[in-house]
């Protein structure tokens, strides 16, 4: 019988069915950051638990590290203590912890992959729930709250239920200036912040198969943000390419076995799904959001709507999100004015994403008074970057180079907007308050959007600032 | 490990309106500098709350009339975005035991119920009732009644159900998972030898 993969990952990784009728799911690779961790490693020590598997644990820290000041202890006392309690906990018992001085820290979703620890046809949880990224690899990989850490950590297993599959093909070619991110946007914007729910995302289709693995990740990225907990794309040659040569990936002595195991992982080609949907590429604008969840979003041409024009259950909320934004129904998104650009996140901050934008800023400079920040992902993507000559681009343009870490996508760390700014920004996330502000505001939109926007000083078309056709 | 079995859960009422109410609104992240879950509990719906007192307006949550209230009603996708499991700690620490809305992000439904705080669904007419039975009598007391899948108020019952396998974990008192997961480590080695990349 053709089966997902799903149905193959879930069957070689179920260890029995509970009592409530929930699976027992072996997690092949557990990831573990700083702020869902350290409860949980209080948890087994109450319980007088220890680590089944300590060399399938992988640790790092991004959530709390400020992206400047970076040397230790951190000025905040309490930031501080979480880097040393991570760093404590994987000590005691023995997790390898891509700490700071390694040269190798970053955001976990950016380290997994970029280490080779993120591989086809495995099971991957992390307390956090842009876990799915991992999918991109054909993982199946989900976000799991602290108790489940625990679960994971003292038994490497977890209770869950088998998601449904809805297949989402998308064919077609994207229109120059239109990326991975207006992709996600869009399809988020279709299917709803919740249509997801009970559902994994198998993402496919001809501009799948066309994008590069780091293009998969940013869709995969932000699957949880339509609703659904996991969102995979089948692994193929651009997958194990990527994966080639990487400090944990399979050795050349194990390379083509592991490959042969990677490309049997994948869905059948009769597999059958409990939804499918499909999008033309072409249909396809660069987008942005107006409100304060992710599927509040609109072509950059198209205008805020108006009130008669969202569905009657979705209004609330629509008017709770212009007030919010201090946008006015009917009236369009561009040349709104914009306080701060950001450029990073576990969505966009790989070394692609800094690529294609420093090739189009090159020799341009931000606009006066929009603080431009550019985060990379990782401590790698910034040695790359910075060997490249990528990082000179961008401070010559007037943007800060900072650090790895999660910076503004979320207000864990100093970068953090104020009062009701507004910020142009490549990660996931609008509710309100996301940024570290309350009445802080916040636009979804692709890497380049957030160039044009930081040059401008308002949201722009970047197909029109950079002359892209 | 023995846990209490969750059958029925009575108390007072408190309707907080709104669809996809995030875990970053439940507890902005800024509050999650910790290392344990204790003392979470005053951050609940910190900004929306102070966002409304600067308006000069009450938030549920701060009204004299539902102060002490067990259950939490709320709109669709309750809990939608981060896995935090601080968002529900944090409701449980505030003093709810049981949470009503139209639907439930699947990570938050899942982290409240391995706390055995259950999330039950209701429909939207039935939710918005029992929102104007709370508001017209604040000290009324509902019964959440999980075997029946029911909730109960001023002589009016209305459905309100969990998915089997939630009820079942609730109802059994076996609603956090390690105990079962411990019970079967043999089987976790043997699966785990059957997969390369473990064994690696």
């Amino acid at each position: 019988m053709s089966r997902t993969l799903l149905d193959k990952v879930w069957e070689s990784h179920a260890v029995r069915v509970l009592p409530n009728g929930s699976t027992q799911l072996l997690i092949g690779t557990h990831l573990i950051h700083e702020v869902t961790s350290p409860q949980a490693f209080g948890m087994l020590r109450d319980l007088g638990l220890k680590v089944l598997y300590p060399s399938r644990t992988f640790a790092t820290v991004d959530h709390i590290v400020p992206t400047d000041e970076r040397d230790e202890p951190f000025s905040d006392s309490l930031a501080d203590a979480m880097i040393k309690a991570l760093r404590k906990n994987c000590a005691d018992s023995g997790i390898k912890f891509f700490d700071l001085p390694t040269g190798q820290q970053g955001i976990i979703h950016i380290v997994g992959p970029e280490q080779g620890i993120t591989q086809p046809g495995t099971t991957i949880a992390c307390g956090d729930s842009h876990t799915s990224t991992h999918g991109a690899f054909g993982a199946i990989a989900f976000g799991i709250g602290t108790s489940q850490v625990r679960d994971v950590l003292a038994t490497q297993t977890m209770a869950i239920r088998k998601p449904k599959v809805r297949r989402i093909n998308v064919d077609g070619k994207l229109a120059p200036g239109v990326y991975s991110k207006d992709v996600i946007l869009h399809i988020i914007r279709q299917l709803g912040v919740n249509g997801g729910l009970g559902f994994a995302y198998e993402y496919g289709g001809g501009t799948f198969d066309a994008f590069t693995q780091e293009e998969r990740m940013t869709v995969c990225n932000m699957s949880i943000e339509g609703g659904a907990r996991v969102g995979y794309v089948n692994p193929d040659e651009t997958t194990f390419s990527y994966l080639r040569g990487r400090p944990y990936a399979p050795g050349a002595g194990q390379w083509n076995a592991a490959v042969a195991r990677w490309k049997a992982s994948a869905s059948d080609s009769g597999a059958s799904y409990d939804d499918v949907v499909a999008f033309r590429a072409e249909d396809i604008a660069p987008t942005v959001t107006w409100g304060i969840n992710p599927g509040q979003a609109i072509f950059i041409d198209e205008n805020v709507p108006r009130l008669d024009e969202v569905p009657e259950k979705d209004r609330a909320t629509a008017e709770e999100a212009l007030a919010h934004m201090h946008l006015k129904a009917g009236q369009p998104i561009k040349g709104t004015k914009v306080d701060v650009a950001f450029l990073g996140s576990c969505t966009n901050g790989r070394l692609s994403d800094l690529t294609e934008v420093a090739r189009h800023i090159k020799g341009r400079k931000v606009r006066a008074g929009v603080k431009a920040l550019v985060v990379p992902g990782s401590q790698a993507v910034a040695a790359l970057a910075e060997s490249m000559g990528l990082a000179a681009i961008f401070k010559d343009a007037g943007f800060e180079w900072r650090g790895a870490g999660c910076s503004m996508c979320l207000g864990m760390n100093p970068d953090q907007l104020v009062g009701d700014q507004l910020c142009a920004s490549s990660s996931n996330r609008n509710f309100k308050g996301r940024q570290g502000s309350p009445t802080g505001r916040t636009v979804l939109m692709s890497p380049l959007m957030v160039a044009a926007a930081a040059l401008t000083g308002e949201i722009s078309d970047a197909r029109e600032i950079f002359n892209v056709r | 490990m023995s846990l209490e079995k969750i059958t029925q859960v009575t108390g007072r009422g408190v309707y907080v309106p709104g669809d996809d109410i995030d875990t970053d609104r439940i507890i902005p992240a800024r509050f999650m500098k910790c290392v344990t879950f204790d003392g979470l509990g005053e951050f609940t719906f910190k900004d929306a709350r102070a966002a409304t007192e600067a308006e000069k307006k009450v938030h549920p949550l701060d009204d004299p009339r539902f102060a002490g209230a067990g259950i939490l009603l709320s709109g669709s996708n309750f809990g939608c975005g981060s896995s935090r499991e601080h968002a529900p700690q944090a409701l449980y620490r505030f003093g709810f035991r049981a949470i009503l809305a139209e639907s439930f992000a699947e990570i938050f439904f899942g982290n409240s119920t391995t706390l055995g705080m259950p999330c039950a669904v209701m429909k939207p007419d039935d939710l918005r009732a029992v929102a104007a039975l709370i508001e017209s009598d604040p000290a009324a007391l509902l019964t959440v009644d999980l075997m029946e899948g029911k909730v109960s108020v001023a002589d009016m019952d209305f459905a309100a159900a969990l998915p089997e396998h939630a009820k079942e974990a609730l109802v059994t008192g076996r609603w956090d998972a390690i105990a079962d997961l411990l019970e079967s480590l043999d089987g976790v080695k043997a699966c785990a030898a059957k997969l390369p990349y473990m064994a690696a």
